[in-house]
């Protein structure tokens, strides 16, 4: 995995925040995610970009600007598992979106961070609901392999995008087997296919010969997850594939397997769990939408975290570049369906940062983590709920997005200023 | 693609393969008589609703918090039900001789939740291509097609809406049309036909849709409507051609009344309705996201003298509240659905209670299969973002934007919709605040009937494709 530094790539914008800042996030009831549990009046000290101090003795130094949390409940950021933030726009209007390229010779080795905007205004509505770091992916459409991965934050800066190839992503389910000839077993053959190729490459693609699956760019690509060193997140439902999926990840040692979609993985929770392959699950799917998903539950996630399994809750009911903001939505029906609070929070924050390997950075209000730390009016996993201050980097961002300047002009309307000059 | 559901079920109208030739709208209904002597008035409710309320008793709902639906909210209330209606609602209710009493404090009670706004049946689960009715798209003018031919009763999507307390449901065709068809309003039981499961006696309505969808699919294939223009002469055209038919139809009655020797003019499914729309017995539903568009369609309906009954989706009502109220139409909207289409860019979360509190009717709808489940956390979000935004809007106050309004552009208010004595009994019991999302229904009764109880499950439907399959009668 290529990971950018971020102190550098801070440095290239202007826009930037003043750096050095301290913080205190005080007066609120603090999720730390750690051995530390909820600390019912807490204090969080963020200084230089990091977590450096919590708990209910906290002394703050001198110069130290305070949020008051008011009483109201401080987290860490949010880590939305599975999405397409920055990378589509305006759905039905292509020229605005970079999330799948359906005429492109190419497939492992498409980059999604490389279509990644961070002007885009759906990351600044995103992030106001308290999600401050997201998994990116790509669609997939001509090929199984829709691409690789990339891990950004919701600051809109410059340097969102922290860690590119974190991921490959591939389509394994009725929809995969439509795309690879129309049926499961000509998807499951292309995968094995391309995974010789990565393993000859570079030696087969040397002289006349090609691959047997992928060109000589998409097999460089997947190298690294046939080595182990990037997990491959397979788009799976039913049962039966599911099992055919563990098999795999047996045979092709020491791949590295995510689930994403998960209707029916409840029914194979114990499997998953000894083969330690964690599912992105959205706990709110719970109808037959499809013949992959007839055992979909709304008891599935609680189902799940209780074999072992390592759960992250995604959105993908609602959508993933719009509504990813929903996350807290969705978990908190999980709650109501009989996941632990505490369990149900770690799934949209520490959770996700573990399974991509960044959980001793995000997700946890503890020292050493990166300041990312939001405060809300209530608990977070309530509708009726909403942050009043988010931070990422240590840094306190701004709570306006394209949709709040709309409400404010329109709000109004006894307003004499004509519409297009309230600003 | 995988990430493909990230936008309404209502563009799934570009996968329909058949082109069939349009179905023909002209004929001699069997009704048409030809006795010179007998004045032809054709059925306008050729299949009625069969529907019978189940078998049930006196309850009584003692020491909830209760919101009424028509904005009103009573601490430690009481809802008795009797004969399958609402016979009393308030505090201190005696209990009547044999009455099933149902302990209900700590929890809250409401009217059922009514969908202005579904798809279930048409575009049901699962989701596959034989069970794509929604949209008739083989031409852009189909008011003589009823979705509730179309409606599949065994959508397991109708027992899942059961849960999250929907007692009464409006299910539309889609929006390629610019006339999609009738709507059709539904108690929400089980039933082996639809016709088991209409609202009795329920007006009919009628879906037509602005914008992108209609100019898309046919557009898309080189013919009218392409553009926002040829949508305006689409519906005008059609409004002409309805103008005539319920002229000749009217002139016709006046001198067959009056002995004259006049002859019936021919029938025509699609300007029938369309007729009935002009004489104020079909209820325009009208797809429409942006201002501009509701206003021009507003001003149409001015034209041709009849009424918009509702904008769905409505994404920009917050900006012509005043327009909507002038006009009395309404507009049934998503919490916080946008982004996926350029009609729908300017959509913000405070639409409803924005739209609400300055002055026109405004309700929330679902159109999906998984919003449907959970409309009370749909208002949850619109009326915590706008009481954010500074407006002050009760829980009881809110609580109408789910029941009685919605039940009121239905035309169906004096049925369900409230808590009011002589009504229909659609009741909810919620385990907690229903703006909470760790709420959820306990029991829903329809027409007094207990139909759905969360810790029994004796009384939780399963439809028959859910039989024998993995996970039958999971939630």
């Amino acid at each position: 995995m290529r990971t950018l530094i971020p102190a550098i790539a801070l440095a290239l914008v202007s826009a930037a925040p003043s750096l050095a800042q301290s913080y205190a996030v005080t007066n609120g009831r603090v999720v730390t995610n750690t051995e530390q549990g909820i600390i019912a009046d807490g204090t969080v000290l963020v200084r230089d970009g990091s977590i450096v101090a919590v708990g209910t003795e906290v002394s703050i130094p001198a110069g130290t600007e305070v949020i008051d949390a008011g009483g109201g409940w401080i987290t860490p950021g949010l880590f939305a598992p599975y999405t397409q933030i920055g990378l589509i726009e305006v759905a039905l209007e292509g020229s605005t979106t970079d999330a799948g390229a359906g005429d492109s010779p190419y497939s492992v080795a498409l980059d999604v961070s490389d279509g990644f905007n961070p002007a885009g205004t759906h990351i600044g509505s995103t992030r106001v609901r308290g999600v401050t770091r997201a998994a990116i992916f790509p669609s997939t459409g001509h090929n199984i392999f829709a691409g690789q991965g990339a891990l950004v934050n919701t600051s809109g800066e410059a340097d969102s995008v922290f860690e590119t190839g974190s991921l490959v992503f591939a389509d394994l389910s009725q929809s995969g087997a439509s795309t690879a000839g129309g049926s499961r077993p000509a998807a499951w053959a292309y995968l094995d296919a391309a995974f010789g190729d990565a393993r000859g490459y570079p030696g087969r693609f040397s002289a006349d010969h090609e691959g047997d699956a992928l060109n000589r760019f998409d097999a460089q690509a997947l190298l690294p997850v046939v080595r182990g060193r990037v997990p491959l997140v397979l788009n799976i439902d039913r049962a039966a594939d599911l099992r055919r999926a563990i098999r795999f990840q047996t045979d092709n040692a020491p791949v590295q397997l995510i689930v994403e979609g998960g209707a029916e993985a409840w029914l194979v929770a114990d499997e998953l769990a000894a083969a330690g392959i964690p599912v992105l699950l959205d706990p709110m799917r719970n109808l037959p939408a499809s013949f992959d998903e007839i055992a979909a539950t709304l008891e599935g996630a609680e189902r799940l975290h209780e074999a072992g399994v390592t759960v992250a809750y995604t959105t993908v009911t609602s959508d993933g570049y719009y509504n990813a903001r929903l996350i807290t939505q969705h978990a908190g029906n999980a709650v109501a369906n009989g996941v632990a609070w505490d369990e149900a929070f770690r799934s949209i924050t520490l959770t996700p940062a573990e399974i991509y390997g960044v959980g001793d950075r995000f997700g946890a209000i503890a020292t050493g983590y990166v300041g990312d730390v939001v405060v809300w009016d209530g608990d977070p996993l309530e509708a009726m709920s909403s942050p009043t201050a988010v931070m990422i980097d240590g840094e306190p961002t701004s709570m306006d997005s394209r949709q709040t300047r709309l409400r404010d002009r329109y709000i109004n309307i006894t307003d004499e200023t004509p519409y297009a000059y309230r600003r | 693609m995988i990430l493909k559901a990230w936008m309404p079920v209502l563009a799934a109208t570009a996968a329909l393969g058949l082109a069939a030739c349009s179905a023909g709208t002209e004929s001699n209904g069997p009704g048409t008589s030809t006795a010179d002597t007998d004045i032809v008035r054709h059925d306008l409710n050729p299949y009625p609703s069969t529907y019978e309320p189940r078998t049930s008793g006196v309850t009584l709902i003692r020491g909830a918090t209760v919101f009424d639906g028509l904005g009103g909210e009573i601490e430690n209330g009481d809802v008795l039900i009797e004969n399958g209606q609402i016979a009393a609602v308030g505090s201190g209710l005696e209990v009547p001789e044999g009455a099933t009493v149902v302990d209900a404090i700590g929890r809250y009670v409401t009217p059922g939740v009514v969908d202005i706004h579904s798809h279930l049946g048409v575009y049901p689960s699962p989701g596959v291509n034989a069970h794509s009715d929604g949209n008739e798209a083989t031409q852009p003018v189909t008011a003589e097609v009823w979705v509730e031919h179309s409606v599949w009763p065994q959508d397991p999507g109708f027992e899942a809406a059961l849960a999250g307390g929907v007692t009464t449901l409006h299910i539309l065709p889609g929006s390629a049309n610019l006339f999609g068809g009738r709507g059709v309003t539904l108690r929400n039981v089980s039933g082996r036909t639809v016709q088991d499961m209409k609202f009795p006696d329920a007006p009919y309505t009628l879906k037509m849709a602005c914008g992108e969808n209609p100019a898309r699919v046919y557009g898309n294939r080189g013919q009218s409507p392409a553009t926002d223009m040829g949508n305006m002469a689409g519906y005008r055209a059609a409004w002409i051609r309805a103008t005539e038919y319920r002229d000749s139809w009217h002139e016709y009655w006046e001198g067959a009344e009056n002995g004259e020797d006049a002859s019936a003019p021919t029938r025509d499914l699609e300007l029938e309705t369309l007729m009935g729309v002009l004489d104020g017995e079909i209820l325009i539903q009208m797809h429409c996201y942006r201002a501009d568009q509701m206003a021009q369609v507003m001003d149409m309906s001015e034209e041709f003298g009849y009424q918009v009954t509702t904008f769905h989706h409505a994404v920009e009502a917050y900006k012509i509240p005043d327009l909507l109220s002038e006009n009395g139409a309404c507009a049934a909207v998503w919490a916080d659905w946008g982004g996926f289409k350029m009609e729908a860019y300017d959509a913000i979360r405070e639409n409803l209670a924005m739209t609400h509190a300055n002055g026109a009717c405004a309700m929330i709808h679902s159109d999906s299969d998984m919003g449907i489940q959970r409309l009370n956390q749909e208002v949850a979000k619109a009326l915590g973002d706008g009481r954010r935004a500074g407006l002050e809007i009760s829980d009881g106050e809110a609580w109408q934007w789910v029941s009685s309004n919605p039940a009121e552009a239905l035309g169906i208010s004096d049925q369900t919709g409230s808590l009011q004595p002589g009504l229909r009994a659609d009741v909810v019991l919620w385990s907690g605040n229903p703006y909470s999302t760790y709420t959820q229904a306990d029991q829903v009764w329809i027409d007094g009937a207990l139909s759905f109880d969360r810790r029994d499950e004796e009384q939780q439907p399963v439809r028959d494709f859910m039989l024998g399959q993995p996970g039958e009668g999971d939630d």
